[in-house]
């Protein structure tokens, strides 16, 4: 920060006045209160509006482990191939000088701006029977949509651009000189990658993958889309969520919604740890 | 690699000679993997689209239902980006320039809306703001209706879109040079004028992006709006949730067009911010 601390304490040339100070700051954390930290506080409060015996009870309901429980096996596919892809992307990207690689960082972005319902749409529109995949993969008896691999692509999808957009700025900000020292020195290419890159990636690359998957996690319109909604079968915690809810079983609803939250807040947690221990080895800017 | 890169060192050269290793692996895995996620999708509903017909497609996108719910899209959308550009400058400001205690917890809270499930956060602002919730029976005697009407969802939009706002403005405005409100001063001016003749203009362009990107992800947003809607059709039904309906109602074509719609609109409004953008950094920005 340019300024010096105490600017803040007395009233000069070029800061406000005192009285100025605290209404601004008054506002801006009634804002924060009102949007950010009641809503957070509520998801809680209702959890355990009936106490803690009940909040543990609607978590031991079969429909709401089974949705735990996909929740974690799509996550658990759907991150792991878009760390191997960011890498690549951003070994690609960062380390060469290429034709086309702006159009190309501008295609990986491109599922950011795309509505989540939309990236779920695409998916149906693929693979629906009326489709020209669809009456191909029904007569191999291979199930896409309202079935798991339907659950991970939208997923993937929408979580695709993040270990790729961490990664990207950063390498570009590291250059190629260790790799170039590395291998003439006599190291192979795995070996560069394995001993000189990746420790010196290895904290923005976590950081990637916290935020791509919270959001894998949390993801709700393309998976809505794609689900099928089949009870126990392709529900996935914020799908059992809006189900639950939509039964006016809010103690429930509220009881999975905490552990969704609880998730976001050990996320946020982690990211800022990062962000404050290790802020030269994630990308400079903190832009998403 | 090294017989290709000599191969392409005549004359055009797709990429720049370099001793580093595995550009066409890393290219090839991040072109393959693009491909089959993003590209053949999306292409697959732009083609959907086209196949349609123009005559067809704007039948369907004209219909009064379907121009309703883009309306109401847009519209609230704007509204949540005008008061995050507001309320998230005037944030960011506190956050960058004034101390207070439990700041730290404060900026790390910024980043909630990006971590949380939006169906977490649906379902907890729809109980907030319910006519019996927390605010909402505050606003009840005053006659104000925010749950189930389209202020609701201008209040989830809010929710979803303030990071965007102070992640952009906040390190622009951390590099701002103490001597330009030093000048400004010695010059006469007051506080106010330092503010907003000085300050404010050399953020715009910042704040013009964070303001792009909230109304972007506003307009595409579907779970934490669907919760606190009311889903009223003609009133406080959202573009992406006609979506929904008429994929469940197997309406491929109508579905496709109202998908087709909002990625032209989303587009052209990306073009015409990044003009207003390029024209402000010129005119004003910071560093550039």
């Amino acid at each position: 920060m340019a300024h010096d601390a105490s600017s803040t304490l007395v009233t000069t040339a070029t800061s406000e006045t005192r009285l100025s100070r605290g209404i601004l700051t008054a506002v801006a954390l009634g804002f924060v209160l009102l949007f950010l930290l009641l809503p957070l506080a509520t998801v809680f409060i209702e959890a355990f509006r009936k106490g803690p015996a009940e909040f543990f009870a609607a978590l031991r309901d079969p429909e709401t482990f089974s949705a735990i429980r996909l929740t974690l096996l799509v996550a658990g596919i759907a991150v792991p191939l878009n760390l191997v892809f960011g890498v690549a992307a951003a070994w690609a990207i960062a380390k060469f000088e290429f034709k086309g690689k702006a159009f190309l960082t501008t295609l990986i972005d491109l599922p950011f701006s795309v509505s989540p319902v939309i990236s779920g749409l695409v998916f149906v529109l693929l693979f629906s029977s009326q489709s020209m995949l669809g009456p191909l993969l029904q007569s191999y008896d291979i199930q896409i949509l309202f079935a798991v691999p339907g659950l991970v692509l939208a997923t993937v999808f929408v979580t695709f651009p993040f270990v790729a957009r961490e990664l990207i700025p950063l390498m570009q900000e590291q250059g190629t000189a260790d790799e170039e020292a590395a291998l003439s020195l006599g190291a192979t290419g795995w070996q560069t990658f394995w001993h000189v890159t990746l420790p010196n990636i290895k904290w923005g690359l976590l950081y990637g993958v916290l935020l791509c998957n919270a959001r894998a996690m949390g993801e709700f319109g393309a998976v809505s889309v794609v689900s099928g909604h089949i009870r126990g079968q392709t529900n996935t915690m914020p799908l059992q969520v809006e189900i639950l809810y939509n039964e006016y079983n809010f103690v429930a609803a509220f009881a999975v919604a905490a552990l969704l939250a609880l998730l976001a807040l050990v996320t946020l947690v982690l990211k800022t740890a990062l962000e404050l221990r290790y802020s030269d080895e994630i990308a400079a800017s903190r832009r998403h | 690699m090294i017989a290709m890169a000599a191969r392409t060192s005549t004359r055009w050269r797709f990429r720049q000679p370099s001793v580093i290793p595995g550009f066409g692996l890393a290219l090839g895995v991040t072109l393959a993997w693009l491909t089959i996620i993003v590209l053949v999708p999306l292409s697959g509903l732009l083609w959907r689209s086209s196949s349609l017909g123009w005559s067809k497609f704007a039948e369907l996108a004209l219909d009064e239902r379907t121009v309703n719910a883009l309306t109401i899209s847009f519209g609230t959308a704007f509204i949540a980006a005008v008061v995050n550009l507001v309320f998230g400058v005037l944030l960011a400001w506190v956050l960058v320039r004034y101390r207070f205690p439990g700041k730290r917890v404060i900026d790390a809270m910024v980043d909630l809306p990006f971590a949380l499930p939006t169906a977490v956060a649906g379902i907890a602002l729809t109980t907030l703001y319910a006519p019996n919730g927390w605010i909402g029976s505050l606003l009840a005697p005053l006659g104000i209706k925010v749950a189930f009407t389209p202020a609701g969802i201008v209040v989830a939009l809010i929710f979803v879109g303030l990071p965007f706002v102070v992640r952009t403005v906040q390190p622009i405005m951390e590099e701002i040079d103490k001597e330009v409100e030093e000048a400004a001063a010695t010059l006469g001016a007051t506080r106010f004028q330092t503010i907003s003749r000085v300050l404010l203009p050399g953020l715009l362009p910042a704040g013009l992006t964070g303001f792009a990107l909230a109304f972007a992800r506003g307009v595409g947003e579907y779970g934490s709006v669907i919760f606190i809607a009311g889903n009223l059709p003609y009133v406080s039904e959202i573009a992406p949730l006609l979506i929904v309906i008429r994929l469940e109602e197997f309406n491929y074509p109508a579905a496709t067009a109202i998908a087709g719609v909002m990625l032209l609109l989303s587009f052209l409004m990306l073009l015409v911010i990044n003009v207003i953008q390029a024209w402000s950094r010129r005119r004003y920005g910071y560093g550039a």
